[in-house]
């Protein structure tokens, strides 16, 4: 019996902070999350991939921009290509990226910020940027998307404000 | 018939050597063993190309492609040799704890054939790069019908196996009312529940969207709807993979290690939780997928902290019972006993290694289900990094060391080559300690996954270092493949010594006697996870059924 009670004390011990350490990091998504603003890409609308050239927003395919500081982007991602490749915004703009893909699954990354959705036929993806650092970023294919897949990206350039 | 009174009577040293239950498991060990071969050849022109050495060109008549032969790795690997292991391992050891053989022998042999039929159907287009599709399938990406229905017929296999079980185990339980299920048998029906339900919203998948679609009965498919039937069962499918290693670690290991189990009853409750939380979590694979509301991607993240739960306590449990067998070999201190465990035993060694980078695995996989913090690690090279610690070594070192045990008893001869085998467990330690940690490091560098990275135009000179060390890891990885496989078939081919008694399972210092009645009982837990699962995926899943038009054609593009 005492050696059951000891075992029991020891489990004890070990299952309370076993439930404080998830219980923490929940409260740490929770700042992050709603207090910094970081959120994940969400449900934004459907669009029929065989159609999508002929459809808004993907009929007019480009950079615009839309405020002071706030650029809109409209995406077409395909084998093996972003439509378009080459995104040029001052530093210090926002970006307000809207993809789809017009074949199979694609990825939509850019390194050392927070854009990574994945761009499914069928989805609007619709994720948000901000470029402080004047500079050259890569876009990323980040899904196995056939035999080129590597080959596809594309980049922003960030221009220094003049 | 003196014997009868000189043999064991206790159920639990029932041998079952070279009788019908041995040859069943090593017939799906033999699969199984095949295709870790064909894997690991795959894996190694992989970690080649990334070091700047492409090969492809000299294999084309077999692998025609970077992804060719990475899709073949996946499905190897990650699918085959894990799934036929598992289903001979589990049947095998819950007959050695129940003391009873299969409630439908035929039904298993039907089984296993039905298993193997499948698989070489779905190898057929895979060998043939006809369905260079990866381990994940996703749609508009097609694949020859062949594939999808080879792979559906092993999963039809796997849930004989269970039907096999629950009868094996309501024959037990007749002739024991009132008796707690003993742990590995209790483990191993767990195991085989979970996955049955998770397994539905694959075979889902398959029977509605992609077979039909393959076959040209419909003109389309989508996206979306496949990737969440896919990721129902493809989180929990990790955790069919883990509780294997779980049983052996729990039931097994202390035992070899000299010592007890430290505490039954926690270890009912982490299967059971395991039961309950294994499935109502995949949103957090799709944390970056467009058209779910990212309320129920929050929820995903929260419900997987919840299981990080069990893995605690079983990170607890094990490591008592690992240091209960090393006091009692005289282990001092608060870590140094650590250094006292059987270490010259290959199966144990193995064991503790995979343990050892499994809390590796834990914590980053703990960090890929954060939620925002996902944006950082998605689909980079850190997420395979995360599964060759977890998959690759977490379950696929474990197995190993069973085989270390389990081949000898099977076949009746001594293991060959003890000290080779431990080369073999160091070497599989050191090259996936270096190759994950290149690969995780590539990740937080921008390095995407699933990437013929030797020939991409946007690799960053900052890359360059940790993808040679991919390379020197996975042809570490490759040597201790190989020697595997040499001791393998060299304790089949040379050794004549007999084998050593197959270790015994481990008894419990808190023992089964402590566990309360509710820990065996089936209906509670089975009807929570059901719920959990409804709440979590219902409304997703409703609407998309519902609302989403198959329009999406398919494409090969390989």
């Amino acid at each position: 019996m005492k050696r059951g009670t000891t075992i029991y004390l020891y489990e004890l011990a070990w299952i309370l902070p076993s439930i404080a350490l998830p219980v923490g990091m929940l409260v740490a998504l929770a700042v992050t999350a709603f207090g910094a603003g970081i959120h994940l890409p969400s449900d934004v609308g459907r669009v029929d991939s065989r159609r999508v050239t002929e459809t808004a927003p993907f009929d007019a395919l480009g950079v615009t921009q839309i405020a002071p500081g706030q650029y809109e982007v409209r995406m077409l991602a395909q084998i093996w290509a972003f439509a378009p490749g080459e995104i040029r915004v001052p530093a210090g703009s926002t970006v307000h990226f809207w993809v789809t893909s017009k074949d199979v699954v694609h990825g939509l990354f850019i390194a050392r910020t927070n854009v990574n959705v994945m761009v499914l036929p069928g989805q609007i993806a619709h994720v948000e940027a901000h470029f402080d650092r004047p500079g050259e970023y890569s876009i990323i294919c980040h899904e196995y998307c056939g035999i080129a897949h590597h080959t596809m990206a594309g980049k922003v350039i960030v221009e220094p404000r003049s | 018939m003196t014997s009868v009174t000189t043999a064991p009577t206790s159920t639990e040293t029932r041998d079952l050597r070279l009788g019908p239950e041995a040859r069943m498991m090593a017939a799906y060990l033999a699969v199984a063993l095949v295709a870790l071969f064909g894997g690991v050849v795959t894996g190694l022109l992989q970690a080649l190309d990334h070091a700047g050495i492409n090969l492809y060109p000299w294999v084309s008549p077999f692998i025609q492609s970077y992804y060719h032969g990475l899709t073949v790795h996946g499905v190897l690997n990650v699918l085959v040799w894990t799934t036929f292991f598992i289903c001979g391992f589990l049947p095998y050891i819950t007959m050695r704890a129940l003391g009873l053989p299969l409630a439908r022998r035929g039904l298993g042999w039907w089984t296993f054939g039905l298993m193997t039929a499948g698989l070489v159907l779905a190898a057929i287009p895979l060998v043939a790069n006809a369905a260079t599709v990866m381990f994940t399938f996703y749609p508009p990406l097609r694949a020859h019908w062949a594939f999808y229905v080879g792979l559906t017929l092993v999963v039809v296999g796997t849930w004989l196996v269970t039907l096999n079980l629950v009868l094996t185990y309501r024959a037990w339980r007749r002739a024991n009312a009132g008796r707690r299920t003993p742990l590995p048998a209790f483990m191993s029906l767990v195991t085989f529940a979970m996955w049955s339900i998770a397994s539905l919203g694959l075979a889902a998948e398959m029977l509605f969207l992609l077979i039909p679609w393959s076959l040209g009965l419909v003109a389309g498919t989508d996206a979306l709807l496949a990737r969440s039937l896919f990721w129902f069962t493809g989180h929990p499918i990790v955790y069919f993979w883990l509780l294997p290693a779980y049983v052996s670690w729990y039931t097994l290991v202390p035992r070899q290690a000299g010592g007890k189990l430290f505490s039954d009853p926690l270890a009912r409750t982490s299967f059971l939780l395991f039961l309950v939380l294994s499935t109502p979590l995949g949103f957090h694979h799709q944390y970056t997928d467009p058209g779910i509301h990212r309320g129920w991607k929050l929820l995903h993240a929260f419900l997987t902290f919840a299981v990080f739960f069990p893995s605690l306590l079983t990170f607890f449990n094990v490591t008592a019972s690992l240091e209960s067998g090393a006091r009692a070999r005289g282990g001092k201190g608060w870590v140094a006993w650590f250094g006292k465990l059987p270490w010259g035993d290959p199966s144990l060694a193995a064991q503790v290694l995979a343990m050892l980078l499994f809390t590796f695995g834990g914590v980053g996989g703990l960090i890929n289900a954060s939620y925002n913090l996902n944006l950082v690690v998605h689909n980079t090279a850190w997420i395979p990094g995360h599964l060759h610690l977890t998959v690759g070594t977490a379950v696929t070192l474990t197995f190993t060391g069973i085989t270390y045990w389990l081949v000898p008893t099977l076949c009746g001869r001594a293991l060959w080559g003890r000290r080779l085998a431990l080369v073999q467990v160091w070497l599989w330690f050191i090259g996936m300690a270096i190759f994950s940690h290149a690969m995780h490091q590539l990740g937080l560098m921008g390095a995407p996954r699933r990437t013929m990275l030797g020939a991409a135009a946007y690799v960053q000179p900052e890359w360059a270092s940790m993808m040679r060390w991919v390379g020197i890891g996975g042809s570490i990885l490759f040597v201790s493949s190989l020697l595997y496989f040499l001791v393998i078939v060299l304790t089949l081919a040379l050794s004549r010594r007999p084998a050593p008694a197959p270790p015994e399972f481990a008894e419990a210092m808190s023992g089964p006697d402590h566990s309360p009645p509710i820990l065996d009982r089936w209906r509670p837990w089975l009807a929570l996870a059901a719920v959990l699962i409804a709440i979590a995926y219902g409304p997703t899943l409703l609407r998309l059924a519902t609302t989403t038009p198959l329009t999406t054609p398919g494409f090969r593009v390989w």
